[in-house]
């Protein structure tokens, strides 16, 4: 049989542990699909594969089992799915019939968001649809994700680029009845950026993560939504060398540096890639030319917003796989 | 005096107005919900017809314009104080019947409640003219009718959105802006006269007071006070003596509002607490809107806004609470007369044997 698996891969099909048949990945940017899609995905896993469908980490589908000489038949019945989520998102797709463009640059993930949560700060979807059209169809094995609030509930600190919404929160104190439920709850669930003085309360912008807990605890509205805004964390990552958390590189950044930056990624990836590899994750780029050239070249045209801040060192938590470790603790047992 | 008036024509009249009124009515505040992306309904000054709300309850009542949230009651600096300047204009409140209602209540607790008026209050109360926006059917969880304040005609003039005019009924030394802005039509204002969930009241709440009915609330309740301050009717408040920071020989006295959800309310000197309980909250507000306060005014507190049911985050339905307290009042006395016959049934049968 001849194969390119090369291109095969890149119309999101994966060579599988049987020679024969391979499986197909469905994108669903911010994780949010119509429910009219569920008969396409059932119909491609009932006539191709083996009657069964895979939830992905990253919210979209695999649908296994299909027969490698049916792609192309399975893409067009998919292009439904590709025109509504990412052509009319205003991702450029050029043959929505001939199946996905690329699979390097994953399915840009989110919580359900402010839809649904009501901790959510901001509409998740929304801007993972318009990153989704700033990044893809891209080769560059690059994971992006987006999150409602500073629970992280989607992860995005195991992203190379993770997007965590904030609020600057409004104070009236005219509106204020000392009642104190945002100085306590801030204390117990989020940073304890707020203290209560002359019956009043005064809230430390340095350490406010802009999680809008004061706002859904205050009884009286004096607590308010004010501006939106994005912290951005980068460089978390799993993998075989070093899985890590991502650490903070912006914060109160506003929409427009957020897609800046993601655009401006791809060209740092370019410029620095190392060409003799297969594929080389973003992560180990950035290990390679270190944290300033990094936030240079993505921060390139950026304009920032008064209130944004770049972090100003690069250290990530983590860990490296450590051999000598492991065989250190079997000796004491 | 009926008067039909166009949007534009009402817009000249509240131009007019202006110089001698602070106009408020029911806003949208964008953004300002509680969850992100979304609305406030909430009192603010308008200059235009449009900016008025008709189709939506405001989460928050008036209340907050003659009874501020936060009121400094005087300045004080070593031996001397002072009262603080007031606003000399008029007041022109938009507002719905229950709420007109429950100004009255206010009226009750702030000014014939006991040998003193509050007269922060009554400077203001006597300042203000109301505008009654018709209620053509009701928002969810009123029950307006069922506590007698759905047809309050305390108004200078009423007003109903109609095609993109507003029918008024003016009764108040408005008539010469009308006769020269609207056209004469008659008008009667409507008044909802039934509800979806109407309320029932227990004769006597009191005797369950210490049933376990309560409990649930203790589970339940989270202590936030929302119901407190969206209340129309509470105007509990603390006191606080604030001294600036840069000079505390300088400060002022404020008068703030509490509520009786709310930890805190009950604590008195030496750390006793009066109703811990979040239960016993409950029942201490429930007894006071529905019972305590009609026996000392002759009126209940409770206006039937339903403004608590739909502020609470755990759900906790105040009317669907009185409505089971009637309930329970029902089964009980059905009990004792159950019991009453079951005596009077064996008397018989001890008859028959005789």
């Amino acid at each position: 049989m001849s194969l390119n698996t090369k291109k095969l891969a890149k119309n999101a099909w994966r060579v599988t542990k049987d020679r024969h048949l391979t499986c197909l990945r469905i994108r669903v940017p911010g994780g949010h699909l119509p429910a009219k899609f569920f008969p396409i995905l059932q119909e491609i896993a009932d006539r191709f594969g083996d009657g069964s469908v895979h939830l992905t980490t990253r919210q979209g589908f695999e649908i296994p089992g299909i027969a490698l000489a049916a792609t192309a038949e399975v893409n067009t019945l998919i292009a439904p799915l590709i025109r509504e989520l990412e052509v009319d998102q205003g991702v450029q797709v050029p043959a929505p019939e001939e199946g996905y463009p690329a699979a390097g640059t994953r399915n840009v993930v989110a919580c359900i968001g402010n839809r649904v949560c009501p901790q959510a700060v901001f509409d998740t979807t929304s801007l993972a649809y318009d990153i989704e059209k700033t990044i893809y169809p891209n080769n560059p094995h690059v994971k992006i994700a987006v999150t409602g609030c500073p629970n992280d509930c989607v992860k995005v600190h195991l992203h190379d680029i993770g997007i965590i919404g904030q609020v600057e929160p409004i104070y009236d104190p005219s509106r204020c009845i000392g009642c104190q439920a945002c100085v306590k709850n801030c204390r117990q669930v989020s940073t304890g950026a707020l203290r209560f003085h002359n019956f009043k309360v005064q809230r430390d912008a340095e350490r406010c993560l802009g999680c809008g807990e004061c706002v859904l605890k205050c009884p009286t509205g004096a607590w308010s939504r004010g501006g939106q805004y994005f912290r951005v964390v980068i460089m978390g990552r799993t993998g075989k060398k070093n899985p890590r958390l991502a650490a903070p590189f912006l914060e109160w950044a506003d929409r427009e540096t957020v897609l800046r930056i993601c655009r401006n990624l791809y060209d740092y990836i370019d410029r620095h890639i190392d060409r003799t590899l297969a594929k080389e994750h973003v992560g180990y780029i950035v290990d390679r030319t270190g944290y300033p050239t990094f936030r240079d070249e993505v921060l390139r045209d950026v304009v920032l917003s008064p209130r944004a801040k770049v972090a100003g060192f690069f250290r990530p938590s983590g860990y490296l796989y450590d051999k000598s470790a492991l065989a250190g603790q079997e000796s004491h047992i | 005096m009926g008067s039909l008036i166009e949007a534009a024509a009402l817009d000249e009249l509240l131009r007019l107005l202006k110089p001698k009124y602070r106009i408020y009515a029911p806003v949208r505040l964008p953004g300002k919900g509680r969850f992100s992306d979304t609305d406030l309904i909430g009192y603010a000054e308008i200059n235009r017809s449009r900016d008025i709300v008709f189709n939506e309850r405001s989460y928050f009542s008036p209340k907050e314009i003659l009874f501020p949230v936060n009121q400094t009651l005087f300045y004080f600096t070593e031996s001397q104080w002072r009262e603080p300047e007031t606003d000399d204009r008029e007041i022109l409140v938009f507002l719905r019947s229950c709420d007109l209602e429950a100004v009255k209540r206010l009226d009750q607790a702030l000014l014939h409640n006991g040998p003193y008026p509050d007269s922060y209050y009554q400077e203001a109360r006597a300042k203000v003219k109301f505008v009654l926006m018709e209620c053509q059917e009701e928002f969810e969880g009123c029950f307006c009718a069922s506590m007698g304040t759905n047809e309050s005609r305390d108004y200078a003039f009423s007003i109903r959105p109609e095609n993109g005019a507003y029918l008024c009924d003016v009764r108040e030394d408005l008539e010469e802006l009308f006769g020269r802005l609207g056209k004469p039509r008659e008008h009667e204002p409507a008044f909802v006269r039934e509800h979806k969930n109407p309320v029932r009241l227990p004769d006597n709440p009191e005797a369950f007071s210490e049933h376990p009915f309560w409990r649930e609330y203790s589970e339940r309740c989270i202590a936030c006070g929302r119901c407190n301050v969206v209340c129309p009717t509470c105007s509990c408040f603390s006191l606080q003596d604030i001294f600036y920071d840069d000079n505390p020989k300088v400060g002022e006295r404020r008068r703030v509002w509490a509520g009786c959800q709310i930890d805190g309310f009950a604590d008195l000197a030496g750390g006793h607490s009066y109703r811990r309980d979040k239960g016993e909250r409950m029942r201490y507000k429930v007894l006071h809107k529905i019972y305590h306060f009609k026996e000392h005014f002759g009126v209940n507190l409770c206006v039937g806004c339903g403004r608590c049911d739909y502020a609470c985050p755990e759900y906790i339905s105040f009317s669907r609470c009185v409505n089971k307290l009637a309930e329970l009042e029902d089964s009980t006395k059905a009990e004792a007369n159950r019991k009453l016959g079951d005596t009077s049934a064996a008397v018989e049968v001890k008859k028959d044997v005789k």
